[in-house]
This record gives structure tokens, sequence and C-alpha cells, in this order.
């Protein structure tokens, strides 16, 4: 392997920690939005407030890790993309803005048309914005995307088959995704039967998911043939494993085993990323940008893979640190988790944290 | 019709008509977010210090306060990320030619700036959830790194915008393209020490005032407990510490300014003819290559920058018409500064004062109407820094290299982002102030990253 593909094979891994994290946390938003009404949907929402809550900023954290190496590392290929594609772009980092604005903002408001309208803000925006990131996925692998500034249609490069499908694959990978973490999240707090809606909504979306990525294929056949080629291709064995790995999934939730359908689904997940990254292989923006052609100077890139190592070896620990303290049972970390809990005003919550909270 | 067309012919206007709705994109989104970056760097430090406080002499006050105080660093923190993700994609959606051509050597330090943010994020997290929690010690050991990784970040940006007013750290071939990039060495150029520095502080200033400045209406209103004193005196004292050494580090930047971008601060004092024993003026207005109604301090500019009375200052006819700043934006920006800083330290004796002769907050309530506009001036003042630094490099968005016309995106419809970003950022700033208001009104209100109780009857 070459330094530059190395370096973009890193940042790669920052990409798929975003799909998985980032993407169970839009799919969680999703889930969100199709929860019913007010009262019907407050303990599944409570559940998906309960589960992202002290993880959210960190999940997407993800997001910058890849832009900014690739500026760095792969600035003509960046500039490309953002210019051709700032419309879907900058409607996704809209859409992170009013998604994460209003989930940190909804739990510190009491009055219901202001929660509602947050709740609405998250909801909606968790839906539209994985969409925006798919549809910039879908353009430029499928090669709406020549190198330069703003070389590219600034309309079709995004609205075109290939996007689409893009779009409506990441909504839907990133709700099954969730529904699967949230199936274990639920059975760990002790709520079997929201485990069970959840488990259903995962079945319901893995088939979806299923159907539209075989009739993705018929898409990408006629709209993005490089890409077709590579997937049946160079690509074939990842696509396989994704595909096992996916109904591996499906059977594993079947028999309810969350913990184990959890991997299984991170993996079918992740492969089709990796499937992506080798069917498009070697090109950065297809079909005339290649990796080494897009690479920067050798000190940028050396200087970037030393301290995304370094930096790993303070991020990793820590961030396993965070996730390992909110995975604990909540019942027995946080009393006024889900479950029966305190009437609320001050009562509750003052005796949630002990006699120093009244003043 | 005919306003519908001329509103399309605006909205999609494209190529050089970029330069302005990409600015103010950038001014709006930039200028929002480093108010909340402040926080970022200077919060952690003092709720902690309150903290250690708390527990040294048991006081349940200070760790109300303590408390109160890391939620609304939550909730701070929270708006400061989500504006920080957008200006990632702006860096390229509107500013692809300074990417394009220097994103190798400029690009490091955010890399580095990813890794610090994330480690904050981190750790806010876990400092929010690991109250009651974890043991005191242990819960500041956790907010280490938070400190750390807040001042970190900052450095590493910082870092970027040295870079962009001296560049450094990498050559140009014959054809303009950059070679032999040495990104470390690109981050410690001749204005990044000082720029960080005064930024620090500034920062330091910013919460310091701000939270103070909220005590102080408060006390007026008449609450004057404890907890309020404590909650005016000790960010009040950090920004009163904080302060006077603004003065000698500014200083030390416009002398960096003075000799790595002389027609910047020529600019800044509104100084058109390259001359010796210069003076310094106050005020004034820049009209046809001349300042003014100023108030002029003989000698003084030239014995601030040269440390010679006679000593002689570039000035702006140094250089072209066409490679000057706006005169008049980066002069008021800069004396807007200056002058509120210097109010400011008026505030900072007025408490050292009384608490070196009396060992309290002073009395009167005109020390406490100071206070609670200190915040907004501290804010001000630090938007109008940030616009003299920002505007007084221009026309170039690299010093002396690129231009800033040359840097933007020639993709048609730039104004409706900028429309759009005005519209999300009013929302923004409307929603953090209630919640920031609900947060002071009811303690047991939860912060964006801690597990949350949830209000049943709301529901109900």
């Amino acid at each position: 392997m070459t330094l530059p593909e190395v370096v973009l094979g890193v940042m790669f891994v920052g990409l798929i920690a975003y799909g998985l994290f980032g993407g169970a946390d839009f799919g969680a938003g999703v889930w969100d939005l199709l929860a019913g009404g007010t009262r019907r949907g407050r303990r599944q929402r409570e559940l998906i407030e309960h589960s992202i809550g002290p993880v959210w900023e960190a999940n997407h954290v993800w997001l910058i890790f890849v832009l900014v190496v690739l500026w760095t590392a792969f600035s003509g290929a960046f500039v490309a993309i953002t210019t051709t594609l700032y419309v879907p772009m900058t409607l996704a980092a809209f859409g992170m803005i009013a998604r994460g604005a209003a989930f940190a903002f909804r739990k510190s408001v009491t009055t219901l048309p202001l929660r509602r309208f947050l709740g609405a803000s998250f909801a909606l925006s968790s839906l539209v914005t994985p969409y925006f990131l798919g549809a910039t996925v879908g353009g430029v692998a499928s090669g709406r995307v020549p190198p330069g500034i703003a070389a590219g249609d600034v309309v079709t490069s995004w609205v075109n088959p290939t996007s689409t499908l893009g779009g409506v694959l990441a909504v839907l990978v990133c709700s099954y995704l969730a529904a699967v973490f949230l199936c274990g999240d639920a059975r760990r707090d002790g709520h079997d039967d929201l485990a069970s809606q959840f488990r259903a909504r995962a079945l319901v979306t893995a088939a979806v998911t299923g159907l539209v990525g075989l009739a993705g294929l018929f898409v990408l056949r006629a709209d993005a043939p490089l890409l077709f080629d590579g997937l049946v291709g160079r690509a074939l064995p990842v696509v396989v494993v994704s595909v096992l790995a996916g109904g591996a999934a499906i059977v594993l939730l079947l028999r309810r085993s969350y913990v184990p359908a959890r991997i299984a689904s991170s993996v079918a997940v992740a492969t089709i990323l990796v499937g992506w990254a080798v069917a498009q292989y070697p090109y950065v923006l297809p079909p005339a940008l290649t990796i080494g052609d897009a690479a920067r100077g050798e000190a940028t890139l050396t200087a970037m893979l030393v301290s995304l190592v370094l930096g790993s070896l303070v991020l990793v620990p820590s961030l396993v640190y965070l996730y390992v303290l909110f995975q604990r049972p909540s019942s027995v970390g946080d009393p006024a988790g889900p479950g029966p809990l305190p009437s609320s005003g001050n009562g509750g919550p003052v005796a949630r944290s002990g006699p120093m909270m009244g003043s | 019709m005919d306003q519908y067309a001329a509103f399309a012919e605006v909205a999609l206007a494209g190529a050089t008509d970029n330069v302005v709705p990409a600015r103010l994109q950038m001014g709006v989104s930039l200028g929002w977010h480093i108010i909340f970056s402040c926080f970022g760097v200077a919060f952690p430090a003092i709720v902690v210090f309150t903290e250690w406080r708390a527990h040294v002499r048991g006081n349940a006050d200070l760790r109300n306060l303590a408390r109160t105080w890391s939620k609304a660093m939550g909730v701070l923190f929270a708006a400061g990320a989500v504006s920080g993700t957008l200006l990632s994609f702006e860096m390229g959606i509107l500013w692809p030619g300074l990417i394009e051509r220097y994103g190798e050597v400029v690009g490091f330090p955010f890399v580095l700036e990813g890794f610090a943010f994330f480690i904050e994020a981190i750790f806010v997290g876990i400092y929010l959830f690991g109250w009651d929690r974890m043991s005191p010690r242990a819960h500041m050991l956790s907010a280490l790194p938070m400190i750390v990784s807040g001042v970190a970040g900052a450095f590493f940006v910082i870092a970027a915008n040295g870079w962009m007013n001296n560049p450094t750290g990498f050559s140009v071939d014959a054809t303009g393209r950059v070679v032999d990039a040495d990104p470390v060495g690109a981050m410690f150029g001749p204005s990044t020490w000082a720029q960080f520095t005064h930024m620090l502080i500034a920062a330091y200033m910013v919460t310091g005032f701000t939270v103070a400045s909220v005590f102080a209406v408060a006390m007026l209103r008449g609450r004057r407990d404890r907890y309020h004193r404590s909650g005016l005196l000790i960010p009040l004292t950090a920004a009163a510490i904080a302060t006077p050494f603004q003065f000698g580090v500014g200083d030390w930047i416009a002398n960096v300014v003075a000799e790595n971008q002389p027609v910047k601060l020529a600019a800044m004092e509104g100084h058109f003819e390259t001359g010796t024993a210069v003076p310094l003026s106050l005020g004034g207005l820049y009209v046809d290559d001349e300042l003014r109604w100023a108030l002029e301090v003989p000698w003084g500019l030239s014995l601030l920058v040269t440390h010679d009375p006679n000593g002689e200052v570039v000035g702006l006819d140094s250089v072209p018409a066409e490679q000057r700043p706006p005169v008049n934006a980066v002069h008021l920006a800069y004396n807007a500064m200056v002058g509120i800083a210097s109010a400011l330290v008026l505030v900072a004796l007025w408490l050292g004062w009384s608490w070196w002769r009396r060992r309290r907050i002073p009395r009167s309530d005109w020390f406490l109407r100071a206070v609670a506009v200190s915040g907004v001036a501290a804010v001000v003042a630090m938007e109008a820094g940030w616009l003299t630094t920002e505007i007084g490099r221009q026309p170039y968005i690299v010093y002396g290299l690129l231009r800033t016309a040359d840097a933007v995106s020639p993709a048609p419809g730039l104004f409706l982002g900028f429309y759009a970003v005005v519209v999300i950022y009013v929302l923004l700033t409307v929603l953090t102030v209630v919640v920031l208001r609900r947060l002071a009104g009811s303690h047991d209100t939860p912060a964006p990253q801690e597990g949350s109780p949830e209000r049943q009857e709301v529901f109900r």
C-alpha cells in the first residue's frame, strides 16, 4: 500500500465509525419521528433519548475528522466534492445543526409546544440529513464530480438515480442500525415490550433495505456502470460478506440475541461502505482522479499519519470509557432513567441529585 | 414580477459576486461560533476551580454553583459543537481556492483540532454525567482532559489563522503550486504565539465577564445571597486578573503585526503616509486618505511600534490602493476593542481595590451595573478584535499570496446559503437563550450531555 492509500484508509475507518455510530444516531431520530403521537410515543422517545443522550456529540465528531483529513491530504478532491455538491452538503450541515441543537435543548425545556417544535426539528432533520449525505456519496460514486472547483453540475450531481438510491439507502441503513441497537438497550433497561417493537422494526427495515439494495443494483448498472462493475467484480467478496452478515443479523434478531445481532449488523453496514470503497478503487473521484494523483505532499501525509496514530492512542481509550460508562444498566447507574419516574417539578430531580440542588 | 427577477439575480449571482455572500456567511457562522468557543476554552477551568473550592470548604452554595455552571457549560458546548460542524463544511464550500492551493499546509492544525475537540466532547459528557456518580477527586480529575483539550483546540485553530496572517512552512514552484509543505513548521509562524495568548486571555475575559454579568443582574434585582455573591466574584476575579495582561499582550501582537503586516497596522491606526514621529490616533474617520476628527497622541504610534518617538512607521501609501483593507472598518473595530478593554480594566481595578481594602465586592449599585454591562462589552470587544484581524488581512485570505476574491467558490446561489445561515443562527440564538434562562431558573434542568429525567406531567 502506498502512503496516500494508508492515509485514505485511516480516513475511511473514521467514515465507517461515523456510519455506525453517527448512523445509529440518525436512525434513532428517524424512529423518534415515527414513534407516534406525543403520548403513545413517549416511552420510545425516552428510550431513544436515553440511549443517545450522552454520546450524540462524540458520535458526530467522526465526520469532522473525515472532512479535515480529506481537505488536508486530498485537497483537490475535497474542494471538487464540496463545490460541486455544495447544495446537499450545506443542507446536510444545516440538518446537523438543527438536529444537534434540537436534541440537546429539548430535554432542557418543559413547555409542550417548544418541546414539540424541537422534537419535530430533531426527528425531521434526522431523516433528511442522512439522505443528503447518501446523495452526496451517490454523486461522487457515480462519477458526477469532476476534478476542479465547481466543475460539476450543482443540480444533477445530486439529483440523479444513484444519488437518490444513496440517500434512500442511507436513511434505511441508519434506521435499521438504530432499531438493532435500541433492541439491546431496551432489553438491558428491562423494557422487553419496547425491545420487541424495535425488533419488529429492525426486521422490517432489514427486509426493505435488502429489497432496495437489490433493486439498486439495476439502478447502478444503468446509471453508474463503473461502480456497478466494481461491485460485482473486485468488491464482490466484500458484498458477499455484507449479505451474509446481514442474513446472520436477521437470524440473530429472530432468536432475540441482540448483542450478537448488533455485531453482525455493524459488520453488514461496515462492509457496504468498504464495498463502495473497493468498487471505486483506485479513484477518489471516478473516473478521472486517482488516489495517487489526488494525494498531496509526503511531509503532510506523514505528519497526518503520525498524528492520527498518536491521537488515536488518546482518543480510543477515552471513547471506550465514555461508551462503557453509559452502557451500564441505567437502573443502577441512573436512578432517574427509564422505568417508574419521579413525578417531576422540583420533587423528583432534586431527590435524584441529593440535597445540593435546591437553592 | 420584476422584483422576483431581481431577487433571483442576486440570489443566484455567481463568480466574482460570490465574495460578498461568502464572506457574510463565513462572518456570521464564525462570529457566532467564536463566542461559544470562548466558553469551551475558559469555562471548564472556572467550573472546576469552583468545584474544588466547594470541596475544600464544604460549601453547598459553591457546589450548587459549580453544578449549575457545568450544565450551562454543557449547553454552550453543544451550541458551539453544532455550529462548528458547519464551519468544516464551509471551508470547502465557500473557500475552495484556499483549500485547493494551501490545504496541505493549513489543514494539519485542523486535524489536531479535531482530536482536541473530540476529547473535549467526550470529557464534557463524562464530567456532566459524573456528578454524584464519582468521587470528588475522580470527578475533578476527569475534568482535566476537558480543560487541556479546550485550550489545545484553541491553539490549533489560532495556529491556522496565524498562518493565514503570516504564511510560512512551504515553498512555491514556478507555476505557483505548493511544494515542500512543512505542516508542522507552518503552525509556528510569527503570529501564532501572540495571537494564541491574545485569544486565550480574551476567552477568559468573555467567559468571566459574561457569567459575572448574569449574577450582577440577579443581585441588582435583590438576590444578594452567598450563592449570587460567589457567582459574581469567581468569574469576575478570573476576568479581572486576565484583563490587565491583555494590554501587554496587545502591545506584543501590535508589534508582530507591525513587523509582518505593516499595512494592517496602518489600517488599524488609519495611518496613510509613511513617516517618522507618528502620533497615535484614537477614533476619527478615514476620508480621502486622511484620518479626520481623531484624537492624536503625539509620537504615540512611533513609540509603541518602534519604541522610539521618532521611529518610522509604514503607512497605507506603501502599497497600491487595491492592496489596502477597508480602513474605516478596521480602524473603528480596533478602536472599539481597545476602548472597551480599557473600560473593562477600570471594572477590574474597582474590584481589585475593594478587595484589597475591604475584602469584599464593591457595595455600590453602580459597580453591579458596570459588571452587568461588562459581559456584552467583552463579547463586543472580542468580536471587534476578530473583525480587526480578519478585515485587516483583506484583500488577502492568505496574506500577500492569495486574494479572497480568488479563493471563493464560483458556484451559483451562495446568497441563498447566507440567508439560510442567518435564519438558522437567529433561531439557534433564541433557543440557546431560552435554555440558559430555564437553567438559571431551575437547577434541576438537565444539560444536553446528561441522562435526562423526563418531566412526565407535560405529557399527561
